[in-house]
């Protein structure tokens, strides 16, 4: 009884502590106390966790926390910054998994439990499972095991039976009172299979709100397990995050003005361009770093705006060099920031704190986009949707509607691009036959040095 | 649990969420997403405690909960790895930037 109410006490004070952490997490000037605020409560609550009377299988609790945060922590301080989001996606994947394990081993125990608790039994199940393997999705593709965009046919009606068909499955083991193994594998499958199938067919620049939906699918599955558990710290901190992350999703949706029910049911292919057969008028042309590097030292405002690309070639550092070295030549520089670049909202935010970019020279979409009129050069480097004007103009486009940073209005216009393929989701971009666009071809890396070393030439 | 107190926990807890976060500036959405998904890494905690009701003489129960306890292990740590590494980088250029001035 005593041990009952020390391990009470001490999930409740975890509690307090997460919400804290989370909301100190929301602010620049706090967040770094609240992930440690929060993490000492994660200690805390799994240390007292061994507490609990009567728990069995101690030995092989302790291997697997072992081996299972090892080999996280290890990977987690190991993986390069630009590949953060696909980390984010499996350690979140990582979680709904837990989650429909719990949910398992319920199951299988054969345990009895009211109608409420058996149904959040297996809702939390399908979403933890669903988060599971739609995350395991997310992470091939952001780690190009997976290149393109799979879509099956008749997709919708796919979803559609199969999440009739999974919820059908599980309430029916939920309900019965003693499910076969085979029943209980198969309903796992069926979930798995749905996360998988939901998840395929999402590209480009939906991805960002994807992981964020499945992050809140995890905190809601957790939250579940924490009803079907008893288990009020699991509530508390899994249904805060499902309600965060959900608001988080639709913020990220409305950034890119797509309701979140087309980024699911009607996922940006590329095809509705490539077939109705408007073709963009115009020739692609380029220009040599040295062409780039005049441009931008004898103009008086660049604005730099980094996309993916950037990322990859791991360019922020070249960049920022670049930059700096504009400006001591007089040459004013920004920084612009379209909400959803790179394959996380903040991910370039990120990625340009750690060159060493002052955060007063990043600029929002919204702040930057009048500027780009008086701008003499905007230099695109990676970044392809977020700047295509058809998101303006061409009704028919699959990102008709989407706000983008009207790099097109700037004077000039350079685009430092690796490949003369469309971008990651496929669609043609006009910017890049408009009469003021130049192509800069080559891994950012390799140009950017390029240029660096024509705008120190030109300084003599 | 009681059901109807379930339930009340769990619109508070929807309501708190929902309110923590609102305004949070878009240069913190990447980290804040990280920092949710330790925060749901506590999953940690139950897989934890099925194991520890698992019946030792069923592999079955053993491998599964064994699984479960190894995922949330992992969620947690690498959450809190990945989101301590983000904000970490805006703390050190901050320094950086009042130490120049």
């Amino acid at each position: 009884m005593t041990s009952n109410w020390f391990v009470n006490t001490s999930y409740f004070v975890a509690a307090v502590v997460f919400i804290i952490g989370l909301k100190a997490m929301s602010s620049p000037v706090t967040a770094r106390k609240g992930i440690v605020w929060a993490g000492f409560a994660m200690v805390g609550a799994t240390v007292v966790t061994f507490f609990i009377p009567g728990l069995n299988n101690i030995g092989l609790m302790v291997l697997a926390i072992v081996l299972g945060g090892g080999v996280a922590w290890w990977s987690g301080k190991i993986v390069k910054m630009t590949d953060m989001p696909q980390m984010v996606a499996i350690y979140n994947g990582m979680g709904g998994g837990a989650a429909a394990g719990i949910a398992a081993v319920e199951l299988v125990k054969g345990v009895p439990h009211n109608a409420i608790t058996s149904t959040l039994l297996v809702l939390g199940a399908i979403i933890g499972s669903v988060a599971f393997s739609g995350s395991c999705v997310a992470f091939a593709k952001l780690q190009g095991l997976m290149t393109k965009a799979i879509r099956l046919p008749q997709q919708n009606n796919i979803n559609f039976f199969l999440t009739l068909l999974t919820f059908g499955v599980g309430l029916t083991v939920g309900y019965s009172s003693s499910p076969s193994g085979f029943e209980i594998f198969l309903f796992f499958a069926l979930a798995l299979a749905l996360g998988a199938v939901l998840v395929l067919p999402i590209g480009g620049a939906d991805m960002p709100v994807v992981i964020s939906l499945l992050n809140a699918f995890t905190g809601l599955a957790v939250g579940f397990k924490g009803f079907v558990l008893g288990n009020p710290a699991l509530i508390v901190a899994g249904i805060v995050v499902g309600a965060s992350g959900m608001l988080l999703t639709q913020l990220m949706a409305k950034a890119m003005n797509r309701p979140i029910r087309n980024i699911i049911f009607s996922p940006i292919t590329g095809e509705a361009v490539a077939s109705d057969g408007t073709e963009v008028q115009g020739s692609i042309r380029d220009l040599s770093p040295l062409d780039a590097a005049s441009l931008m030292r004898y103009g008086q405002k660049v604005i730099v705006v980094p996309g993916y690309g950037m990322a990859v070639a791991g360019a922020q550092h070249k960049v920022w060099e670049m930059a700096q070295l504009l400006e001591e030549g007089g040459v004013e520089v920004k920084f612009a920031i379209h909400p959803v670049a790179g394959r996380m909202p903040g991910h370039m935010n990120v990625l340009l704190a750690e060159a060493g970019v002052p955060y007063d020279k990043i600029f929002d979409l919204e702040e930057i986009n009048a500027d780009f009129a008086q701008a003499d050069v905007a230099l695109v480097i990676g970044a392809n949707d977020v700047v295509n004007p058809v998101a303006r103009t061409d009704k028919s486009s699959p990102i008709y509607g989407m706000p983008i940073l009207n790099a097109d209005m700037a004077q000039n216009v350079i685009v430092v691009k690796r490949g003369k393929g469309a971008g990651y989701s496929g669609i043609e971009n006009a910017l890049f036959y408009k009469d003021n666009c130049r192509m800069l071809y080559g891994s950012a890396q390799d140009v950017i040095g390029q240029v660096i070393t024509h705008v120190k030439e030109l300084e003599v | 649990m009681e059901g109807f107190t379930a339930l009340y926990i769990f619109m508070l807890a929807a309501f708190t969420g929902y309110e923590v976060i609102s305004r949070v500036p878009v240069i913190l959405h990447t980290p804040l997403m990280s920092g949710s998904n330790f925060i749901h890494g506590v999953v940690l905690v139950g897989a934890m405690v099925a194991l520890g009701k698992a019946d030792p003489d069923e592999p079955l129960q053993l491998v599964i909960g064994f699984l479960a306890v190894f995922l949330g292990a992992a969620n947690a740590a690498g959450g809190y790895v990945v989101t301590e590494r983000m904000l970490a980088m805006f703390k050190t250029r901050k320094t950086t930037q009042g130490g120049a001035q």
